[in-house]
């Protein structure tokens, strides 16, 4: 999902860097309201995750791999503003490092796969949350549902980044229904790994889920219900 | 921590601890093994024909480009280390990030404790 330079026409990734620069400063200042002594090695700890689980390229149709993109997961770790500055900075590595992901592309990428992954799957999250009960089973299917929705609104806003500039001559539709098609299939493997490490999570310091705050449960008894959501 | 049960069975560093070895064996040992085909994007600049419209990227000649590591020959090495590479130097940026972050806004009144 990485976007390399020349996807999309400078002007278009201009913009996108005002603007995701925009989005990481308010998540700047909402992060310096959350974080306490715990969650900063935590947040270390989730996008250094991220990080390598971002490296293992999965199969999905032929020819076609997908691999997780994380900011759901992050976000329901850590809270959608810390999360999505953890993605930001496994971004600006991976461009920065190992050349993945354009430079004039970064803001781009910042956009589709720190923000739109961390705040739109964290307000899926919380609607899935509203519909379930409150157990931690529920927090690990609505964690799920919410990451595989995230990948394919990661889908959503290359697209409409490449109907504002993309440089190729395939039509927006046509695009449209490629990125899609393929990101539904890539959001069933993001579902099933970060449903995964929520219940791991959860089954060992359910206290460090942001997203398990309101679960006024025994903690102890919580590790024993993720368990079994895990096994 | 107040409000954590004492059948609590890891405790706070060695979580992160755990976390953090997890990730350097997924880097490691499971990321040389990856599907090495074109992800989703990438398929569909392909099959769609703008795949051609990417530009060499600025950073393309650093010495762990493309995920591997100059002077190191064996494949699945050269991945592996780029791997433990990223996840060393993401943890420290981002611990980094987030303890600038805490001590330039830090607001004791409005912050969440955890495990409350």
């Amino acid at each position: 999902m990485h976007i390399p330079d020349g996807f999309i026409d400078g002007t278009t990734s201009a913009g996108a860097a005002v603007v995701a620069a925009g989005g990481v400063g308010a998540t700047l200042r909402r992060a310096g309201e959350v974080l306490d002594e715990r969650r900063v090695p935590l947040a270390g700890l989730v996008a250094a995750f991220v990080f390598a689980v971002q490296m293992l390229n999965f199969p999905v149709v032929s020819g076609t791999s997908g691999h997780l993109l994380g900011g759901a997961l992050a976000a329901v770790l850590v809270g959608p503003a810390v999360g999505a500055l953890c993605v930001t900075v496994v971004l600006a590595v991976q461009a920065l490092l190992f050349a993945d992901g354009g430079l004039s592309a970064l803001g781009l990428n910042v956009l589709n796969m720190a923000l739109v992954t961390a705040f739109g799957g964290y307000a899926v999250f919380l609607l899935a949350r509203r519909v379930m009960s409150r157990t931690p089973s529920s927090v690990v299917a609505a964690a799920g549902i919410a990451a595989a929705v995230s990948v394919v609104l990661s889908a959503l806003a290359f697209t409409a980044e490449y109907a504002i500039g993309g440089t190729g001559t395939a039509s927006v539709a046509t695009v449209a229904g490629a990125m899609v098609g393929v990101h539904v299939l890539i959001g069933v493997g993001e579902g099933v790994i970060t449903a995964l490490v929520v219940g791991a999570v959860l089954a060992t310091r359910p206290d460090l889920v942001w997203g398990a705050r309101d679960l006024a449960i025994d903690h102890a008894d919580a590790a024993l219900v993720a368990e079994e959501v895990v096994a | 921590m107040k409000g954590v049960s004492r059948r609590m069975r890891l405790g706070f560093g060695a979580f992160i601890a755990a976390g953090l070895i997890l990730a350097l064996v997924l880097a490691f040992f499971v990321s040389p093994s990856a599907s090495g085909d074109p992800d989703g994007l990438n398929k569909v600049a392909i099959d769609k024909g703008f795949a051609d419209t990417e530009k060499d990227h600025a950073l393309g000649d650093t010495p762990t480009a493309g995920y591997e590591v100059r002077g190191v020959d064996d494949d699945r090495l050269s991945t592996g280390v780029a791997g433990v590479i990223g996840v060393a130097v993401t943890f420290a940026v981002a611990g980094g990030v987030m303890l600038v972050v805490r001590r330039a806004r830090r607001t004791s009144a409005r912050s969440v404790p955890l495990g409350s």
